[in-house]
């Protein structure tokens, strides 16, 4: 069902229509992961169906289609996550360097354990398969951002940062 | 130190602009290449040797050569910039430091293939490297390296970024075309290849972020002058992601045909074990190729030094040799775990399946389970020979070839390290502690 309050702004619609223009004609669905990126970003940091549906009405495809997308990839939020996201990579390379503690720091500042949320809604800890940035493990990713070569006092100074400023850069392609 | 292709220029200040890359040389292929007939570039390639970076290791002019050019069909020229085999860090460096490079080289090879429209896909995580790449592309248009009748050459090339958004299958070059299609990232059973039917059923040529970064020099200095580089059937030069336990983990550009023992202890590569530490094992080519003990790694069987390339680290097949891969090399030092390790690379892969195939989706969960009563504790004799049958079942039997990535590190620990794997079963308190690790009288440290 369409819901007429999830809309996306004039900007965000604009670049609905750029992600399209990069495929040929009738393959509009081939935008379908560009626009849930943005969709996240903008309409509330996950996936609701509504606003899955209101994908598939911007994309001309049906609800179906776009649900199968969402569910497959993990960077998709299909509940609701807290504002900052923190997905440290847990995969071999990360791990040889400190990642199992690098969690286990984050759960114990945090109060909370992996896959968890914390009560103000603040942070949602992650642990998420390799990053691709084994050379400055143990890392973490957090909206846009890379957090390399952690250790205890650059997660203290990333969290205090984030309570302070409480704004966060979601993912999602920009275009001119 | 040796050539560097890739990596010249990466530390040029600005080179991420346009005018900067130009003035060292940047684009000058695709004025070549565009003076030259496409068949003659294509010719190059193949008598430069090289061969794919992103892991498979086919010989890309060959790739190119299969392009299905009769049907008439619009053509694409797919980059795979989907980085996600654990260990494997090269082509995000590459793409965040000097987006140009394979801007230049998308071109030069798309022309050389016929491609009137190519695409960038980058894994969902690298949202800023996607970002990157399209001011990139956008200067290329700015410019006239992009668009309508390229510098007047009456070539046309539309080139556009993709993202993904969390899928390793999707390195898989068929699961790679269907998420470009806007769907999960299943992998399609071949034939037809992609070369006949890819995306849109157009045939599509899909490269690694490295191997097209690798055109223009290629262009530029010839076929034959890149085959002098290297050694044997692996020509050119190769980034190697160095990651885990030395001391100097990053990427590194290196002419094929190094040894191993260099690579790893060397000031230039990876200068050594760190904490002065023992070398252990080492997987040399990404978490999917077989893992290898410190004596194996380092020498041949017959004594000789093995060597940074396809040949060499292949020697011996996989009773005593591994793979080259993507070049992800990651070392453990004496204090690691292989059993925990195992574990960790079989979490990722049950994770990864795409579910499409029973025996990856039900086994890779199965192998996973197994191993994790290894490190509870809990788990048996029979379990060593149950997590390989497991394993074993998987290889051969899947669509793609996630089934055999998740397969070979399973068979390649067991049968370099069963001794740890023993340890666990009859000494399962000592294993389980934290900080222990195995001590054994047969294993094999340098």
């Amino acid at each position: 069902m369409l819901d007429n309050n999830i809309q996306f702004s004039p900007e965000a619609l604009n670049l609905v229509n750029k992600y399209i223009a990069k495929f040929p004609e009738g393959k509009q669905k081939s935008a379908v992961i560009a626009v849930l990126h943005l969709a996240q970003a903008e309409l509330g940091g996950w996936l609701k169906p509504e606003i899955m549906d209101y994908v598939a009405s911007l994309l001309n495809i049906k609800p179906i289609e776009v649900y199968e997308v969402a569910t497959f990839y993990s960077q998709y939020y299909m509940k609701p996550v807290g504002k900052y996201v923190i997905e440290v990579c847990h995969t071999g390379p990360c791990w040889l360097r400190g990642a199992d503690e690098l969690i286990a720091y984050f759960e114990n500042k945090l109060g909370i354990k992996k896959g968890q949320t914390t009560p103000d809604g603040m942070f949602t800890l992650k642990g998420v398969e390799c990053l691709a940035a084994c050379g400055t493990a143990p890392v973490f990713q957090c909206g846009m951002d890379y957090y390399e070569n952690m250790d205890n006092e650059k997660v203290d100074f990333f969290l205090d940062k984030c309570r302070q400023e409480n704004k966060v850069s979601r993912p999602y392609p920009v275009m001119n | 130190m040796g050539i560097k292709i890739l990596t010249k220029d990466i530390d040029v200040p600005g080179i991420q602009n346009f005018q900067v890359y130009r003035s060292y040389g940047g684009y000058n292929s695709v004025e070549k290449a565009l003076r030259m007939t496409p068949d003659e570039v294509v010719e190059e390639v193949k008598k430069s040797g090289l061969r794919g970076r992103g892991g498979a290791g086919f010989p890309t002019g060959m790739k190119w050569s299969f392009i299905d050019k009769k049907s008439g069909k619009p053509r694409h020229l797919v980059c795979n910039a989907d980085e996600s085999e654990p260990g494997t860090f090269k082509d995000r460096y590459l793409m965040s430091k000097n987006p140009h490079i394979l801007i230049e080289g998308m071109i030069t090879s798309s022309f050389a293939l016929g491609a009137n429209l190519s695409y960038i896909y980058v894994r969902g995580e690298l949202m800023y490297v996607v970002n990157i790449l399209q001011r990139a592309i956008d200067e290329a248009y700015a410019n006239g390296f992009l668009g309508k009748n390229i510098l007047g050459s009456g070539y046309d090339l539309e080139l556009h970024v993709t993202c993904g958004a969390g899928a390793y299958i999707c390195g898989e070059e068929t699961a790679l075309i269907e998420s470009l299609e806007g769907k999960r990232g299943n992998p399609r059973i071949k034939p037809p290849f992609p070369a006949i039917s890819g995306v849109w059923s157009n045939p599509t040529v899909v490269n690694n972020v490295e191997s097209i970064a690798a055109v223009p020099y290629i262009v530029n200095n010839g076929g034959e002058e890149y085959a002098k580089i290297g050694i044997g059937k692996s020509t050119g030069t190769k980034l190697i992601s160095a990651s885990g336990h030395i001391n100097k983990p990053g990427v590194y550009e290196i002419e094929m045909g190094v040894t191993v023992e260099e690579f790893i202890y060397s000031e230039e590569y990876c200068g050594g074990i760190w904490k002065g530490r023992k070398l252990k094992a080492v997987v040399a080519g990404g978490s999917s190729v077989p893992i290898l003990p410190a004596n194996l790694i380092l020498k041949l069987a017959n004594g000789e030094p093995r060597l940074m390339s396809y040949e060499s680290l292949s020697d011996g097949g996989f009773a005593t040799g591994t793979m080259l891969g993507s070049g992800g090399f990651i070392v453990f030092d004496e204090t690691a775990s292989i059993v925990h390790n195992l574990w960790n690379f079989e979490r990722f892969y049950h994770h990864e399946s795409c579910g499409q195939c029973s025996p990856c989706r039900e086994g890779t969960g199965w192998v996973e389970k197994i191993l994790h009563k290894f490190l509870d504790g809990h788990a048996t004799m029979e379990d060593i020979d149950l997590v390989a049958d497991v394993a074993k079942k998987i290889e051969g039997n899947t669509i793609c070839p996630l089934g055999d990535a998740a397969a070979w590190p399973v068979a390649s620990a067991i049968k370099h390290f069963r001794p740890e794997f023993e340890w666990y079963v009859t000494n399962p308190e000592e294993a389980c502690k934290p900080g222990a690790y195995y001590t054994g009288d047969k294993l094999v440290l340098a």
